[in-house]
């Protein structure tokens, strides 16, 4: 039997329908992107799987060796976490709490888990740091790690890479794909980087507009139309950007190097 | 002037003061922590105006001012927090809705029926000399409660208050711990009222969080600093009082006022140091 397995599965909020009849299955082991554009109902889909919201019509299961609240979520960073007052010790420990039905404190084996899950993210040296003073990419490590301290199969990302520099992002999946195939754990993941997705993922589940437009493997992906409509679009996006930086660059991009160029120089002679 | 203070505690009803006043403190202390986290410090303030209505209205029924009180303030409480959830209105304007509505509404039962007298300005301003024996039972019993909470929930509370969706997503029952912090701020702040007058008891919620969060930077640390800022705070505020015969709440909110310049010199002073250190 599959890991996760969503048969006809609608959402609806104040009885307005905006997802339906999703079909799809989660194996042992696959790495699941879900992707659309805002609105399509990703985060909608993610709150189903996680139990938080109820299905209007249709049915999640889950294997018989997964319960619902044994998930990993790597929820996005909320304005409240901006300046927590917590050491990453601390947040990443909380991840265990699911495990531990009514006892009310840590005992050795969840202080291990957290202490193993650090070290696997390279975040062993953070530990005594203060969680509001890291850099984003450090956070969502940490998060990850949290996330990982409370399931032993499943991990949900909701968005992972969002507000992150493009060389933290990188790294940032990289750890990723690293949990995926080292650990073993299956990877569900929502996500707007289609090329990052179809880089990675194992299978792609893509929405649009309240419904399933492609659910399969990524080879398989990559000869949708749904796929290159959304390429197509990139590219757009792409081409006009670029328009629209050529255009600017006389006006507003001279004096910017200027000014960095004499920041450098600065930290240089300091 | 430590004669003074030994013969401060010679009078019975400045020991009930002390007494009643280190577990309001410790208390709201604790639970302000999670609630100035939450982004629901106005919530205290909001429900001390309640307060205030409700302690009006039982003044002009002739009834028991904690009896009409406490069930006023949780029910006020739970709306609250149904408001900040979800509605239409948005917390922040909820709050300040409820607790001018109630300031007004309780005015006017003042102004109808007694007329401006000493009870209201106490129960504005707070008075020491208000408490009886069984306020001080009361105060324990909700300070206990509160006290066996936050230890052995501790984690979980931590955990609600970092991430509630995650917490959820995980199998805690997030709205539960939400209710039960409402509620027993609801009765802190019923208790604490007495004493530091409805106007002020909000002060020892948010003054102590907000004043540790400036240095500590672990969440226990944090818990742990805001309940001895709160106390030495409390106590200090109440010899002050004594020795200048000046307003018990007021004279703590004060204390609480420099402790937290006190804690935001040093870390400001911190970071001066560590920049400063950087630039070598």
């Amino acid at each position: 039997m599959s890991l996760i397995s969503c048969e006809d599965l609608a959402f609806a909020y104040d009885g307005v329908t905006v997802l339906r009849h999703l079909d799809f299955k989660v194996e042992q082991g696959d790495y699941l992107c879900i992707l659309g554009e805002n609105g399509a109902g990703k985060s909608t889909l993610m709150k189903g799987l996680l139990g938080l919201k109820k299905p209007s019509a249709g049915t999640v299961s889950f294997g018989e060796e997964l319960r619902a609240k044994e998930i990993g979520y790597l929820p996005q960073q909320t304005p409240v976490q901006k300046d927590f007052p917590a050491s990453v010790r601390e947040v990443v420990l909380s991840g265990c709490l699911s495990g531990m039905g009514m006892r009310p404190f840590y005992a050795k084996a969840e202080k291990d888990r957290a202490d193993r899950n650090m070290q696997a993210l390279e975040i062993t040296d953070l530990k005594d740091r203060c969680y509001r003073d890291l850099s984003g990419g450090q956070q969502q490590r940490v998060l990850l790690a949290r996330a990982l301290c409370a399931t032993k199969k499943v991990i949900l990302l909701d968005e992972p890479v969002a507000g992150l520099d493009p060389l933290v992002t990188i790294n940032m999946y990289r750890l990723i794909e690293r949990i995926n195939k080292e650990m073993g754990i299956t990877v569900i993941m929502v996500s707007h980087d289609m090329q990052a997705a179809t880089k990675y993922a194992s299978h792609i589940l893509h929405l649009g507009e309240d419904r399933q437009l492609f659910f399969g493997t990524c080879e398989d992906y990559r000869h949708t139309a749904a796929y290159h409509s959304f390429m197509d679009g990139e590219k757009a996006v792409h081409i006009w950007k670029k328009a629209a930086g050529k255009e600017k660059k006389p006006r507003a991009a001279s004096p910017e190097p200027e000014e960095k160029g004499e920041k450098e120089k600065k930290e240089v002679q300091q | 002037m430590f004669g003074l203070i030994l013969e401060m505690f010679t009078y019975p009803f400045m020991v009930r003061a002390l007494c009643m006043g280190v577990l309001v403190a410790v208390c709201s202390a604790l639970l302000g922590v999670t609630l100035v986290l939450k982004r629901y410090s106005m919530i205290g303030d909001g429900l001390s105006h309640v307060g205030f209505g409700a302690l009006a209205i039982a003044t002009a029924m002739n009834a028991a001012p904690l009896a009409v009180a406490i069930p006023v303030v949780i029910a006020a409480a739970f709306l609250l927090l149904r408001l900040t959830e979800n509605s239409k209105i948005k917390g922040d304007a909820a709050v300040a809705l409820i607790s001018t509505g109630a300031l007004a509404i309780g005015v006017m039962v003042v102004s109808m029926t007694t007329g401006m007298n000493t009870d209201v300005y106490n129960y504005l301003f707070g008075s020491i000399l208000s408490m009886s024996h069984g306020d001080v039972v009361l105060t324990g019993t909700v300070s206990a409660v509160i006290l066996v909470m936050f230890v052995f929930f501790y984690n979980r509370i931590f955990a609600v208050t970092f991430d509630e969706t995650f917490a959820r997503a995980t199998g805690l029952n997030a709205k539960l711990y939400n209710t039960v912090i409402a509620v027993l701020t609801a009765l802190i702040i019923v208790v604490g009222m007495r004493m530091m007058g409805s106007l002020l008891i909000s002060s020892l919620v948010v003054f102590p969080a907000v004043t540790s969060m400036r240095t500590c930077i672990t969440f226990r640390s944090v818990m742990i600093c805001s309940a001895v800022v709160s106390t030495i705070c409390l106590v200090t505020g109440l010899v002050i009082s004594y020795l200048y015969a000046a307003p018990t709440g007021a004279s703590i909110v004060l204390c609480n006022i420099a402790a937290f310049i006190t804690f935001a010199a040093v870390q400001k002073g911190r970071e001066c140091l560590q920049s400063s250190e950087k630039s070598l």
